[in-house]
């Protein structure tokens, strides 16, 4: 639905390119998009019911059109970046657009995005059958198509894989232990991405029955001759405690390491400075911390990063924070805490408290007040008069 | 008899039974009472600022004006149990004890307030008297029957207690006639104050009082107009005070600090020129400030291992290494909050 009533921004910019800057030049060339790309315009004008059309059929001219607008917009995006038209990455194409087009959404696909067709319209069913009703593909009257065709491809390799074993073993140069596919860091694909691959709805028993396949032939020995084709089917996962930044360590003058951090809850502010003291003295803008905190609900949550890592009495902690109430100062002191906790520990430490949640920026704020509502949420008093 | 000296640092000795209800009295903070009730014993911690005030006044001339000590410290770091402690010294020694456990009870809201019959512009608290002279008795039963009054006192046209008889009579009549229990308190005050100086009279007087800074700070009690009370129109406030001067000799003065959010002393304050005002603070100069700091590692050892050996600790983890981190964390060492963080262990 959304691509027929928003324009892409890639087209918008192809449109910008051409001309310079006359506003006049852009309506005509718009109303004349408007009237050659029919499927573009909104279902409401034909006075059809939008509901029982089912999903939206592209034909596969119109991908490629979108495909060919698509490269011209990103040469004119860079044009206007004033940076190399040849090298632009998609990863350049979003920055520019970020850059552009700031948008502080909340939800980050309603924000302007600008990429290559194929991600954003879902891939379609090409035509199966030519003009003479013949169809295409050797296992069309299986009724899954593309899985068969996957599975008979998977046999095949693994037939292919078990006659080289047997040349290697008559030549005398067979070894079990021979390459085997190398991962990496990734997992197989689910069933939903598997048919979003097949373009084909997929049972849970097809589904189970591809994986065994699979894993069988990443089972043999010499399968890494096959590694591209196993990595298509498999999703990588990328380790993201490698995106976080670890300060060094600084020195004090009198030899003892420290390290400082900052860290944001809600709308407040904090900065620790952290001491390699041997004592473990705690004070929050100058108090101790025992009057600040009250509660002890507060202190656990400061106590929190330094219990993780069995740390509790070798610290000397220097927090300042403002801003907010107590518990979001609280909050607020626990993220800098665990940050600036990362200069002294090791890789293995620093993923065990990405995983339990220490070194992720709270993302809740306090949501706006809507009209015609009492609060965020919270409805007027309904009365059924 | 105890002695507790320097060698018993941190470790803890218990009150004989029949001392307890002298030594605490009524009106403590209700925390304490509980603790003893439940582990069926009460035990207090030798710590460094009780030592010091039992060791001056085990070492001082008793016939130079008496020695003032005031405790102070951050709130909840042991300040009223220290009193108790060197309060309990005196006990065994056979002083006479006037302990007010919390001044800041006279001076809060009270039920019943009476224009004096002494003194028109001052006002009597009847409930609060009687209750301060029940407790007086019971603490001193023993030395009231033979201190002798030297003046004789009017109550009314018919009652007056003559020169010569004992105190206990004296007290004996506040706790029945309730009208002029106020006027009594301030007689037994006064008699008190004369007779320890002088070399015959054969007791030392000791002055216990928490919450010193109640006796100088605001009131919280209206007259019929809603105008405030100053705490000098209280006859048991004005007499305490005549108390807290050091004109008399043969005792000494011990007296706390008291940090009650009550009268808007914000919590970061806890030195004694903050807490006892310009009046309170000429008035008691020159004092000896003995700080109460939060428990040393030591201590909070021992502290620790008490409620280990008491079952006081439940929960597992709290026995092990990192619990008892985390604990010290928690409670910043500080008593009160430790005290408070084991009660749901």
């Amino acid at each position: 639905m959304a691509a027929s009533c928003v324009r892409t921004v890639g087209s918008f910019i192809g449109k910008c390119g051409h001309c310079s800057l006359g506003i006049n030049t852009i309506t005509s060339q718009v109303s004349r998009q408007v009237l050659n790309r029919q499927i573009c315009v909104s279902s409401a004008l034909h006075g059809k019911n939008i509901a029982s059309m089912g999903p939206e059929k592209f034909t596969a001219e119109f991908i490629q059109k979108q495909v060919e607008e698509y490269n011209i917009g990103k040469r004119h995006l860079a044009n206007m970046m004033g940076e190399d038209p040849e090298n632009f990455t998609q990863e350049d194409i979003d920055r520019s657009i970020a850059y552009l087009f700031p948008s502080s959404l909340f939800v980050k696909e309603a924000r302007p995005v600008m990429k290559h067709p194929d991600i954003i319209f879902p891939k379609q069913k090409a035509a199966q059958w030519g003009e003479d009703g013949r169809p295409f593909h050797f296992l069309f009257y299986t009724g899954k198509q593309a899985y068969y065709s996957l599975m008979h491809d998977l046999y095949g390799k693994i037939l292919k894989l078990e006659k080289y074993q047997d040349r290697l073993k008559v030549k005398g140069l067979f070894s079990s232990e021979g390459k085997k596919a190398s991962l990496g860091l990734s997992r197989w694909l689910t069933k939903e991405e598997l048919e979003q691959l097949l373009v084909q709805p997929t049972s849970q028993q097809d589904y189970n029955h591809f994986i065994q396949l699979i894993e069988r032939l990443l089972s043999m020995p010499y399968s890494g001759t096959e590694e591209e084709f196993i990595l298509r089917y498999r999703y990588q996962l990328e380790a993201e405690s490698r995106k976080q930044t670890v300060q060094p360590l600084q020195k004090d003058e009198k030899g003892v390491a420290f390290s400082s951090a900052e860290g944001r809850r809600k709308t407040s502010n904090s900065s620790v400075i952290l001491r390699d003291c041997g004592s473990g003295r705690v004070t929050v803008n100058g108090q101790d911390y025992l009057h600040y905190f009250p509660f002890l609900q507060h202190r656990e949550q400061l106590m929190f990063p330094l219990q993780f890592v069995d740390m509790l009495g070798r610290f000397d902690l220097q927090c300042t924070v403002s801003g907010g109430g107590p518990s979001s100062q609280a909050g607020a002191l626990r993220l800098a805490i665990s940050r600036a906790l990362l200069s002294f520990l090791s890789e293995g430490d620093m993923e065990n408290m990405r995983q339990a949640g220490l070194l992720t920026p709270d993302p809740r704020v306090r949501e706006r007040k809507k009209p015609g509502q009492e609060g965020a949420r919270r409805k007027f008093t309904w009365k059924r008069r | 008899i105890f002695v507790t000296s320097e060698k018993h640092l941190g470790q803890y000795y218990t009150v004989p039974s029949s001392h307890v209800r002298a030594v605490f009295p009524q009106g403590l903070r209700a925390r304490y009472p509980q603790q003893i009730k439940t582990f069926n014993e009460a035990c207090v911690m030798v710590r460094q600022p009780a030592l010091e005030v039992i060791s001056c006044l085990k070492k001082a001339d008793y016939s130079k004006p008496a020695l003032r000590f005031i405790f102070y410290g951050w709130e909840g770091s042991g300040k009223t149990l220290s009193l108790c402690h060197s309060v309990h010294y005196c006990y065994t020694q056979g002083w006479v004890v006037l302990h007010v456990p919390n001044a800041f009870r006279w001076v809060k809201s009270c039920r019943d307030l009476l224009p004096s019959s002494y003194n028109k512009s001052r006002f009597d608290q009847p409930f609060h008297a009687t209750e301060w002279l029940r407790n007086f008795k019971i603490i001193n039963e023993s030395i009231l029957s033979k201190i002798k009054i030297k003046q004789r006192y009017m109550w009314t046209k018919r009652e007056f207690t003559e020169e010569g008889s004992l105190l206990g009579e004296l007290v004996d009549q506040g706790i029945s006639r309730v009208k002029s229990s106020s006027d009594v308190v301030g007689a037994v005050m006064k008699e008190l104050r004369l007779q320890s100086g002088q070399p015959e009279a054969g007791f030392r007087l000791a002055v216990a009082v928490d919450g010193v800074n109640a006796l100088w700070g605001k009131t919280n009690i209206k007259k019929e107009n809603k105008s405030p009370v100053d705490p000098e129109e209280l006859t048991l406030v004005y007499n305490l005070r005549k108390l807290m001067k050091n004109d008399w000799s043969g005792g000494a003065v011990i007296t706390t600090l008291s940090q009650t959010r009550f009268f808007y002393i914000s919590k970061s304050s806890y030195l004694p020129q903050e807490l006892l005002g310009e009046k309170g603070f000429d008035s008691m100069d020159p004092f000896i400030p003995v700080s109460v700091p939060n428990y040393s590692e030591k201590e909070f050892e021992s502290c620790y291992l008490y409620y280990m050996d008491r079952n006081w600790l439940q929960h597992p983890q709290s026995r092990t290494e990192e619990g008892k981190k985390e604990l010290i964390f928690l409670s910043n060492r500080n008593p009160a909050a430790f005290e408070k963080l084991c009660t749901f262990l």
